[in-house]
């Protein structure tokens, strides 16, 4: 009782503003309290879980868009059609919506574009952070760094003033006595592929670095002191050791790869063929771009399947790289079950796609983590 | 003598871990209360509790009652900011807000609303002389706190518990941080301290508790084992368990 | 990166830099496109750093966690994996049919404020958790309540990451054309009214380039990527500048 009217004088109080001398006078009830300052912690706290979910609305929102905006000519045309059919005419008088190509160009490209670019990558990264004087480093990174930062749209100009040349005259080179081959002046699937290779580059050298740096200087000195070489050390113990940073390289450099547009729609030559080096080839994202402008109708319909293809495409193919690289681990195995059970697909997901290591947040919180370098964070 | 804060039957989990089973004792007012017991006794825990500090832990769950001044701090209607204004609390590492010094002290004073300039200066000054460190700063209140040695910037994080000029003031094994120099010229300041405040200490230093304390508390794996004034405590212990921690046998 | 800088100081000029370009008085300049660029750069961090910034107090400093944190940073990683034509898209059907806002500078800053919401999200979040403990159990403590805190004690300490955040996410806005192509469209016309401006199709310095490129002109597509580059460089320079701050 005598709270309660404490608790109504001390609001009365607050009320009038003479909140000063009763702040510092001792005998107050702790009971009770100002209510616009209760309003503002609950609104406060409100506002800060609406910036929250607003990443989460993103995403649903652009899923829900693709799904909306796509399916309707994926069963127009006929989803086995649209998918395997290679031949993409949309504007003809009978017009075929084939992006079995361009799937094809996309996959193969960014597969090739990882084959060249990680191990260029992997060794710069190697060089930077275990052969490189201090101060070779020091000059060499602000360069890759700037590579990391150019706009995709300068690798594309570089790409056709630089690499486009070259091609052609690769291309009179080889085909100088074939009668077939239809000259692309060297716009063709090669030149993206170099130019994707050189785009996933600061991508793979910062991130496999950055791994390559956190190793414990222990383990080098044990396999120093066991009378390993330097190189026999970096190749058998500190890239193995830095092995999940360097998968996160590789996902990392497909996202970049497979979903580059800009620097590759003048590079590639754009016509729907198959890709093998020499032809001029159209990828998933350049087909959005050089058609998007002037498409309408089912045709415009069929451009928006294309990005939801693509999605899924980026989506499955972190998937099995995951899967090929984690597939003997099985701490892996266990964990992304274990997260199923108790988390929910959400998080086995992000297990899947991003991989635990790779992202600091995955399994933070949940203390139940069973990778290893997490259970020995946590003894 | 009067007691300022009395627990009755206290009980804390920590998830499944029953981390406190049953306390009960009485806080007097104007006293140094010292807890002393083994790591991971349940002192710092029961410490925190004084305040609700521990409603920042996760899957903390409390049942009993702990009475301030008769009101019953775990009820719901308690708004836990005016709780904390009246029990203040200085922790094991000094940890002084990356600003001046004078803000630092200003810091809890702005909190309840006061904007006054000369108010402000005053209970700086006042907070600063009370903790026995405004000489050493007054030439650089407005430099970073963060440039005052260890032991100097425990006395302005206890300088800023002053400011809201709080009732209770806890200290978290306030020294241990701190250079055998600095841990004098805190104890002397508790001395002091125990004029104006009721004052209790968890500390891992029986001989700092004996020095400086009125009451001791001792713990042993969550529970309050003996409490009683420090000489009696020391002198002649009831429990056997009291006996074997304080002459070392253990912990 | 020499061939740029050679190719492209030649096609710098006073002209290119403060004229637009017009078929009538034969000019060719990019005035048009950097007032275009300037507009989405202030436009986008204007929605995006607040939004960022909450969504990062709220995961570190209110949300328990649990499947809801799990699913905001699940989902923040998602955001960072969509490639940025699909960004365009979406801008495209979304921003810009459903909410009737066509090609405008509107348009495309909603856009790139999805875009570059995880960049601010993580990197404000890195700084946040750098932020010891002992602040906040001191500010609470002493009786503060936690919006207090946060305001007066978390995000001055966390300002340089902040800092940071913004820096990087200029430097993605800048270089960003495939995202921009279908949302803010291509337009190369000074502002006729400051505000009205944001509601008309607007091509920055990247799309420009593109336009450029596509009718073969490279002198001024190589005169545009000098001035990305420098634009690169210095942003890169300033990060570098925040963090040497930050950690003194």
């Amino acid at each position: 009782m005598e709270n309660i009217s404490a608790a109504k004088g001390r609001f009365k109080g607050k009320a009038e503003a003479s909140g000063k001398v009763k702040n510092m006078s001792n005998d107050f009830s702790i009971n009770g309290g100002s209510a616009s300052k209760n309003f503002i912690e609950v609104l406060m706290k409100f506002i800060f879980f609406l910036c929250g979910m607003t990443a989460v609305t993103a995403v649903l929102a652009i899923t829900l868009y693709m799904i909306i905006s796509g399916t309707p000519a994926l069963f127009k045309v006929g989803i086995i059609d649209m998918l395997f059919n290679t031949a993409w005419a949309p504007t003809a008088s009978e017009p075929s919506f084939g992006i079995a190509y361009m799937i094809l160009t996309s996959v193969i490209g960014t597969a090739c574009a990882i084959v060249i670019g990680v191990p260029v990558g992997l060794l710069a990264a190697v060089f930077l952070s275990e052969v490189a004087h201090k101060n070779v480093a020091a000059a060499v990174k602000p360069a890759v760094e700037l590579l990391a930062g150019i706009p995709s749209i300068v690798y594309g100009l570089m790409g056709v003033l630089i690499i486009n040349p070259l091609m052609y005259k690769l291309e009179l080179l080889i085909f100088s006595s074939s009668k077939t081959h239809q000259f692309t002046g060297g716009a063709n699937m090669l030149a993206a592929i170099l130019v994707l290779a050189v785009m996933i580059l600061p991508t793979v050298i910062n991130v496999s670095e950055t791994s390559l740096r956190a190793v414990p200087a222990e383990l080098r000195a044990a396999s120093l002191a066991l009378g390993a070489t330097k190189t026999q050390t970096i190749f058998k113990t500190t890239i193995p050791a830095a092995k999940n940073g360097i998968i996160t390289a590789i996902v990392l450099g497909v996202g970049r790869a497979i979903g580059e547009a800009m620097a590759i729609v003048l590079v590639s030559g754009n016509s729907v063929n198959l890709p093998v080096p020499f032809n001029s080839v159209r990828f998933l994202t350049t087909g959005i771009v050089s058609e998007m402008s002037y498409s309408s109708g089912l045709h415009r319909r069929a451009l928006f399947t294309v990005g939801p293809v693509l999605f899924a495409f980026i989506m499955t193919i972190n998937i099995v790289i995951n899967k090929i690289i984690k597939g003997g681990s099985k701490d892996a195995k266990y964990y992304i079950r274990f997260q199923k059970k108790n988390f929910g697909y959400c998080s086995a997901f992000t297990y899947i796609f991003v991989g635990c290591h790779s992202r600091r947040n995955s399994c933070r919180y949940c203390g139940l983590c069973f990778c290893k370098r997490h259970r020995l964070d946590k003894s | 003598m009067e007691n300022k804060i009395s627990v009755t039957n206290l009980n804390l989990y920590y998830g499944q871990n029953h981390a406190l089973k049953s306390v009960s004792m009485d806080i007097p007012e104007r006293k140094i209360t010292a807890f002393i017991g083994p790591s991971g006794c349940g002192k710092s825990t029961f410490l925190k509790t004084l305040n609700r500090m521990n409603d920042l832990v996760e899957n903390c769950r409390i049942e009993g009652e702990i009475l301030l001044d008769g009101e019953d701090i775990y009820s719901p209607k308690v708004d836990t900011t005016l709780l904390r204004k009246k029990v203040g609390m200085v922790f094991q590492q000094p940890n002084p807000f990356p600003m001046s010094i004078y803000d630092n002290v200003a810091y809890g004073p702005r909190i309840h609303g006061i904007k006054d300039k000369r108010t402000l200066d005053e209970i700086v000054e006042t907070s600063l002389r009370g903790a026995a460190i405004f000489d050493e700063v007054k030439d650089r209140l407005k430099k970073s706190a963060l440039g005052l040695s260890g032991g100097q910037q425990q006395r302005l994080c206890i300088a800023r518990a002053l400011a809201v000029r709080p009732g209770v003031i806890l200290m978290d094994e306030p020294t241990s941080a701190l250079d055998p120099i600095s841990t004098l010229k805190i104890e002397d300041l508790m001395d002091d301290l125990k004029k104006q405040y009721t004052v209790a200490i968890v500390t891992h230093n029986m001989q700092q508790a004996a020095r400086i304390a009125d009451y001791t508390a001792f713990f042993l794996v969550g529970e309050m084992v003996e409490t009683g004034a420090t000489s009696d405590l020391f002198s002649r212990p009831k429990d056997k368990r009291t006996e074997d921690y304080i002459t070392g046998r253990f912990g | 990166m020499a061939c740029v800088f050679v190719r492209g100081i030649g096609s710098i000029n006073l002209e290119f830099l403060t004229t637009v370009t017009s078929a009538i008085n034969g000019t060719f300049g990019i005035l048009g496109n950097i007032v275009n660029a300037l507009y989405i750069i202030v436009i986008t961090i204007l929605i995006a750093t607040p939004i960022g910034i909450g969504a990062a107090v709220y995961l570190t400093e209110y949300a328990k966690p649990g499947k809801l944190v799990n699913l905001i940073e699940f989902t923040t990683e998602t955001l960072s994996g969509i490639p940025s034509i699909i960004y365009g898209l979406f801008g495209m059907v979304f921003f810009g049919t459903s909410l009737k806002l066509g090609f405008s500078i509107l348009c495309g800053s909603l856009t790139l404020t999805i875009m570059i919401l995880p960049i601010i999200i993580s990197t404000t979040q890195s700084a946040l958790k750098t932020i010891h403990m002992s602040y906040r159990s001191g500010a609470m403590g002493i009786g503060a309540t936690k919006w207090y805190m946060i305001r007066t004690i978390i995000l001055p300490s966390a300002m340089p990451g902040i800092v940071t955040a913004v820096i990087l996410s200029i430097g993605r806005i800048v270089g960003e054309s495939a995202a921009l192509l279908f949302t803010a469209g291509s337009a190369y016309l000074l502002p006729k009214s400051f505000f009205g401006h944001i509601f008309t199709s607007a091509g920055t310095l990247t799309i420009q380039m593109y336009l450029s490129m596509s009718k073969a002109e490279y002198g001024q597509a190589f005169g545009i990527a000098l001035i990305l580059i420098c634009v690169v460089l210095l942003i890169n320079f300033l990060t570098k500048v925040v963090i040497k701050l930050g950690t003194k």
